[in-house]
């Protein structure tokens, strides 16, 4: 039986974790995914997990904390935002080459300077070529889904890699909306017991994690990272199936939303997909030919879906919350147009840099951004396909 | 989307703005509607401005945008009307609720031709009345569930009651006084 509750998405993320009950949870806080570990430590307090909860004194540690932690063999996990992920940087990639499946509950919030506390997309978008599983929430029912579903990726045999469970800073994290949750049982169940096959702590079979790697055997290790890679977008769909079995809330790679006809569209990750489906029921009322592709997993990219679900497509408008310094776009638009390119997409691109350091995106600015494709379509060339919306001249 | 009432609160950091929003998004669900609150912050810090909003909808709201054109504002520190565009995009058809100890000729001046309706209540009054300690959201949270009609008192102090024995179960002596300022304050608006 779901219940209907109305909660923040921090609140539903922790509750999620509550229901998950992980063995090891370390965690330094940061606006804004502090209340994360604050309401979790208050369960540990009330007895209602009985996760070893460690409070340390940094990002640096609290990685290396829930790493160990996995290494041994527990299911871990830590959250934060930010310049927290900044500081965990080294240790993203000493998880992802070990092939430690933990968990990160990441609050998406701008990186200094100038220092801010709202969201973009520039702590996880830089920390995209790590090795983690990257999946991006819209709202908190999708932050709580997708962190119901975490485990049951990143632990699958087929994959053993870590996975951040992203979702935007303060607009979902500190907004209380209506939602969905399961029973406890229900995701107790699904998410079931873990049990890796090597792990530190098993005396039948001692083993080194992360020792040093000669030129010799380097390469071929970075290459098995990414034979793990290229079977989470399966596992992504088997989990999502299931999920839908008892949640009744259906996910894939991605969410087209009013696709099957559109001639214009968006591509974007975010709670301001949210803002853009309003957008398009507007247009579509007028008869415009409009819609959406909000990206759910970023890491790995679904590049031939992606082009496959555009091939229609007039032109499209690919929206980044983070700068990329290329002088021409952000990653998304990067990766986007690059997948457009060889499925040989004849879609006109343009490329947005949105939303940097909590900038309001409204239902008019994403009208806009349609209008702007309409007049591309028109003129039959882009343009100047690196462009900013929402910027104060 | 007709049904969407949206409301943009002004207060200071640490008179509650936010916690009052989250309150009536908190009520509002119990409702049976579609809700949702969330802070804006400015710099964090305590009397800095600060705004709150509120979408309130018969249907799924989507929207993840700041609120623009409130059909209702709420200010909880009045020192805000110099400070603040307080009516910005404020819908006429809508109202504004200011929390003062002064009159509505006193304060209609100072609304930059705001042409819609002007509720006033002093928050202060019935806080130290009931509470005998100023927090000024337990009055402005009922003070704006009459003025939006949202729904009926009856409704709304049954639901506030819940929601304070489970806020306050620790410390039940304060359910008391927060359901007498709710009172006071549904009569005191005006």
């Amino acid at each position: 039986m779901a219940k209907r509750d109305r909660l923040s998405g921090n609140e539903a993320v922790a509750i999620a974790l509550r229901q998950i009950n992980p063995d090891v949870f370390p965690a330094f806080p940061i606006t804004p995914s502090t209340e994360i570990p604050q309401y979790f430590a208050s369960f540990v307090a009330n007895g209602q997990v009985d996760t070893e909860f460690i409070p340390v004194e940094s990002e640096h540690s609290s990685m290396s904390a829930a790493i160990g932690a996995s290494a041994a063999g527990a299911r871990s996990l830590t959250a934060t935002s930010s310049c927290g992920l900044a500081y965990m940087w080294e240790e993203l990639y000493i998880a992802a080459s070990n092939r430690l499946p933990l968990a990160l509950a990441l609050v998406n919030r701008a990186l200094s300077g100038p220092i801010n506390i709202n969201c973009d997309h520039s702590d996880s978008m830089g920390a995209r070529d790590s090795g983690w599983i990257q999946m991006y929430a819209e709202n908190n029912q999708e932050a709580y889904d997708n962190m119901v579903q975490a485990y049951r990726i990143s632990e699958h045999k087929d994959v053993r890699l870590p996975i951040m469970i992203c979702q935007d800073g303060f607009i979902t994290s500190h907004a209380v909306e209506n939602i969905e949750l399961l029973e406890d049982e229900e995701v107790k169940k699904f998410v079931g017991e873990y049990s890796p096959e090597n792990y530190l702590l098993n005396p039948e079979c001692p083993m080194a994690v992360g020792p040093y790697s000669i030129t010799d055997y380097y390469m071929e290790a970075k290459r098995n990272q990414a034979e793990g890679m290229k079977h989470v977008s399966q596992v992504v769909l088997d989990v999502a199936k299931e999920y839908a079995g008892i949640s009744g809330r259906a996910y894939g790679l991605f969410e087209e939303y009013r696709m099957e006809d559109a001639e214009r569209a968006v591509v974007m990750i975010g709670s301001a997909a949210g803002t853009t489906k309003d957008a398009i029921d507007r247009l579509r009322e007028k008869g415009e030919k409009v819609g959406l592709i909000k990206i759910r997993l970023y890491r790995p990219f679904p590049a031939s879906e992606i082009a496959e679900a555009l091939k229609n497509v007039k032109a499209v408008a690919i929206m980044d919350r983070a700068e990329g310094y290329t002088n021409h776009g952000g990653p998304l638009g990067a990766d986007v147009m690059s997948a457009l390119y060889r499925a040989r997409g004849n879609a006109l691109a343009v490329n947005y840099i949105y939303g940097l350091g909590g900038r309001d995106v409204r239902v008019e600015d994403m009208e806009g951004v349609f209008e702007a494709l309409k007049q591309i379509i028109e003129e039959g060339g882009a343009g100047e396909a690196y462009r900013y919306l929402g910027l104060r001249e | 989307m007709s049904n969407l009432t949206e409301i943009r609160w002004h207060g200071r950091g640490g008179q509650g703005a936010k916690t009052a929003a989250l309150l009536l998004a908190d009520v509002a669900f119990q409702t049976g509607k579609y809700v949702q609150g969330f802070p804006e912050y400015g710099p964090e810090r305590m009397g800095a401005p600060i705004t709150a909003y509120n979408r309130i909808s018969d249907t799924v709201i989507r929207a993840h945008s700041n609120i623009y054109d409130p059909e209702y504002v709420v200010v909880v520190d009045e020192s805000l009307l110099e400070a603040v565009d307080v009516t910005a995009g404020l819908k006429k058809e809508g109202a504004i609720l200011i929390n003062t100890a002064r009159s509505k000729e006193e304060i209609i001046p100072h609304l930059k031709g705001y042409e819609g309706k002007v509720y006033i209540i002093d928050a202060h009054k019935v806080s130290m009345a009931t509470m005998g300690k100023y927090f000024p959201n337990t009055p402005l949270l009922a003070a704006i569930v009459k003025v939006t009609g949202l729904m009926d008192e009856e409704t709304f102090l049954r639901e506030m009651r819940a929601s304070f024995s489970h806020k306050f179960a620790s410390k039940p002596e304060v359910i008391d006084g927060n359901m007498a300022a709710l009172e006071m304050a549904l009569k005191e608006v005006r």
